[in-house]
């Protein structure tokens, strides 16, 4: 669709500003996460409006990992992984925003830029929905790309 | 899409977080800039950064041949607006010279759950879109000039954009050949 190349052309440019503004002498992430956080804390609300309220953490997670994720990944995570002690890993096998980058290791050292957004936007949401976290990603191979959330309890 | 058996309403989604994305850079960048006006400079790049790769995507799309005068071109622009931003500007106020026209929306998608602080009225909050307009034209080699001449952010009734060509780019010669 027409529509989603504006957001992949967007997200692109934001990448783009942060990382090359003067200020950001150390390819410092944090702005683009930044970003990512507050459309995830705003977006989360209208998703989950007229939504019943989720039963516990792990139901939160599977709605990040479905719906969520469909609706503005286009596909759903491939692989959801915890230890039931506030420790989840998602898998995408595609993602998004690295499928048109790669699909070796060429341009590996440049994924970082591509995933902080999205692990704003996945702490926002969660943020949103009162799951305090912290969300860092890990890629080894594009365009496949894992999410590792902690859950900070206390 | 087939594969994906979502409970939520995809297009809406998708149009809210370009929304809220846009709006996420625009604070960032509100934040980054003391002044308003190096704001919507950056706006403008960025979407000239934009409209220079979306012309590509809309030419493999639509297979438009070249346009022969200006009236064509904004028909062009008036089904990317469609395409894009799924609104559909109207076109009128034409020049009597035939080479300046207005973009008058009803809505614009990118100002959805927006609101102008007192303090920003300075702010050209869309003006990606110009950016954009610019960027995507320079590429089929019409060079313009774009601006907002109303703004429902700043209470007018509708939002205007006016398209002004300037000139035709010719193609230049490559380096090294005279």
């Amino acid at each position: 669709m027409a529509e989603e190349a504006i957001f992949e052309y967007l997200h692109s440019e934001i990448v783009n500003y942060t990382l090359t503004k003067e200020t950001n002498k150390e390819n410092d992430l944090s702005a683009l996460e930044y970003i990512g956080y507050s459309t995830g804390y705003r977006i989360i609300e209208r998703l989950t409006r007229e939504w019943p309220r989720f039963k516990d953490e792990l139901d939160t997670m599977k709605f990040i990992c479905t719906d969520f994720w469909s609706s503005i990944y286009k596909k759903q995570i491939d692989n959801l992984r915890t230890n039931h002690q506030g420790v989840y890993v998602l898998q995408d096998n595609a993602f998004r925003f690295l499928t048109r980058l790669s699909s070796s290791s060429q341009y590996l050292e440049h994924a970082p830029k591509f995933v902080a957004f999205t692990c704003g936007l996945v702490r926002g949401s969660l943020a949103n929905l009162g799951i305090t976290s912290t969300v860092t990603a890990e890629v080894q191979t594009m365009p496949s790309c894992k999410f590792h959330i902690q859950v900070n309890r206390g | 899409m087939s594969r994906q058996n979502t409970r939520l309403d995809t297009k809406k989604v998708n149009s809210e977080l370009l929304t809220l994305t846009y709006g996420a850079l625009v604070s960032q960048m509100l934040r980054d800039f003391e002044n308003v006006e190096d704001v919507n400079k950056q706006l403008e790049r960025i979407g000239y950064n934009m409209g220079m790769r979306l012309i590509e995507d809309f030419l493999s799309r639509t297979n438009s041949p070249r346009c022969l005068d200006m009236r064509e071109t904004a028909d062009k622009i008036q089904l990317a607006f469609r395409m894009y931003l799924n609104v559909q500007p109207t076109i009128s106020n034409w020049a009597a010279s035939g080479d300046e026209f207005s973009l008058i929306f009803d809505s614009n998608p990118l100002t959805e759950f927006v609101e102008l602080p007192q303090d920003y009225q300075q702010l050209r909050y869309s003006s990606i879109i110009c950016g954009c307009i610019r960027g995507a034209l320079e590429m089929v080699q019409l060079e313009v000039q774009c601006w907002f001449t109303q703004d429902q952010l700043k209470g007018d009734a509708s939002t205007e954009i006016r398209v002004k060509f300037v000139r035709r780019l010719e193609d230049a010669v490559p380096a090294g050949e005279d």
